[in-house]
């Protein structure tokens, strides 16, 4: 077997047991005050790791590109309380635009 | 309901950046079924990237589950986060736990109230399930005619929904400061460590500052 496959077998195995372990862990876990704040914190954590790392990066090197052009599109939005998919389109348009033309 | 609309243009901007995933897969020496097996049981973009990234790069099946699985370990949390909201059992939690990913757990978390958590959550991981995989056949048919999705812009827009998705969650000067941290640690490790391994150590942020406020 080429290591491909090895690499697409194991790697869905993982993934799924991963996520399903999630769902299958005792729920009391979650009662306690110090889970509850950290639970609520995870999400605004990694979606900005997200957004930081989406945005700047291109596999391990941090590079300034038309990137940021459409990111400044959304929080633009964002300050102009836009729709959700106004925020989204309007980050593609403007990145696209700062790629063709930057 | 906006809920629906909200996962549908999620779900949409982010399964069509499969075509970028597909592509990248033909051209790391994926076949195009291995790419859409991939996508079909791993559905995790970051760990299917990460997979393609390590192998295509000259690395061993092995480095590839383990860089790949330790991105994953992110799935576990939201699997631990979505439970008691979902109440779901059997072959129902073999469903949710395999659409558990970035977004459909974050579109559910954005929701005030249990009914729209739900219904995110099913619509944002059914839609980027169908989206994803659809895309990901086109992009690894066509990996040379499709070209380039930065032309585009739809790298810009992935990172677009997700600042959208944690501008609400910002109401303080705690949360804007956590969040403020979670950019500088994962711009800082982001040169020195692979791909994945910033964002799991702002997981570590979370828990930290949990743990002592």
């Amino acid at each position: 077997m080429s290591k491909e496959w090895i690499a697409v077998i194991g790697t869905s195995g993982f993934a799924f047991t991963l996520k399903y372990l999630g769902h299958s862990l005792p729920e009391s876990w979650l009662s306690h005050p110090r889970v509850q704040r950290i639970n609520a914190l995870i999400p605004i954590v990694l979606l900005t790791a997200l957004v930081a790392i989406n945005s700047v990066t291109v596999k391990t090197k941090i590079v300034a590109d038309h990137r940021l052009a459409g990111l400044a599109v959304a929080v633009t939005a964002l300050f102009f309380r836009a729709p959700f998919p106004v925020i989204v389109l309007g980050a593609a348009m403007g990145s696209a635009i700062a790629y063709h033309f930057g | 309901m906006s809920v629906k609309r909200d996962s549908f243009s999620l779900s949409f901007a982010v399964g069509a950046y499969g075509t970028a995933f597909g592509a990248a897969s033909v051209t790391a020496h994926f076949s195009v079924l291995q790419s859409c097996l991939l996508s079909l049981l791993t559905f995790s973009g970051a760990s299917q990237f990460a997979v393609i990234g390590v192998v295509g790069a000259g690395g061993g099946a092995l480095s590839a589950i383990a860089t790949a699985s330790l991105l994953g370990t992110r799935n576990g949390l939201y699997g631990l986060r979505m439970a008691p909201i979902l109440k779901v059992k059997g072959w129902k939690r073999i469903v949710a736990a395999h659409v558990t990913i970035d977004e459909s757990t974050a579109i559910a978390t954005a929701q005030s109230n249990q009914s729209d958590q739900r219904v995110g959550f099913w619509h944002t991981g059914f839609g980027v399930f169908i989206f994803w995989n659809i895309f990901t056949l086109l992009g690894a048919i066509g990996a040379k005619a499709i070209g380039n999705p930065s032309a585009w812009g739809l790298d810009a827009a992935v990172p677009a929904a997700f600042i959208a998705l944690v501008w609400p969650r910002l109401v303080d000067r705690k949360t804007r400061a956590i969040a403020a941290a979670a950019i500088a640690l994962s711009l800082a490790l982001a040169p020195f460590t692979p791909a994945g391994i910033p964002i799991i150590t702002c997981a570590l942020l979370a828990i930290i500052i949990g743990w002592r406020a």
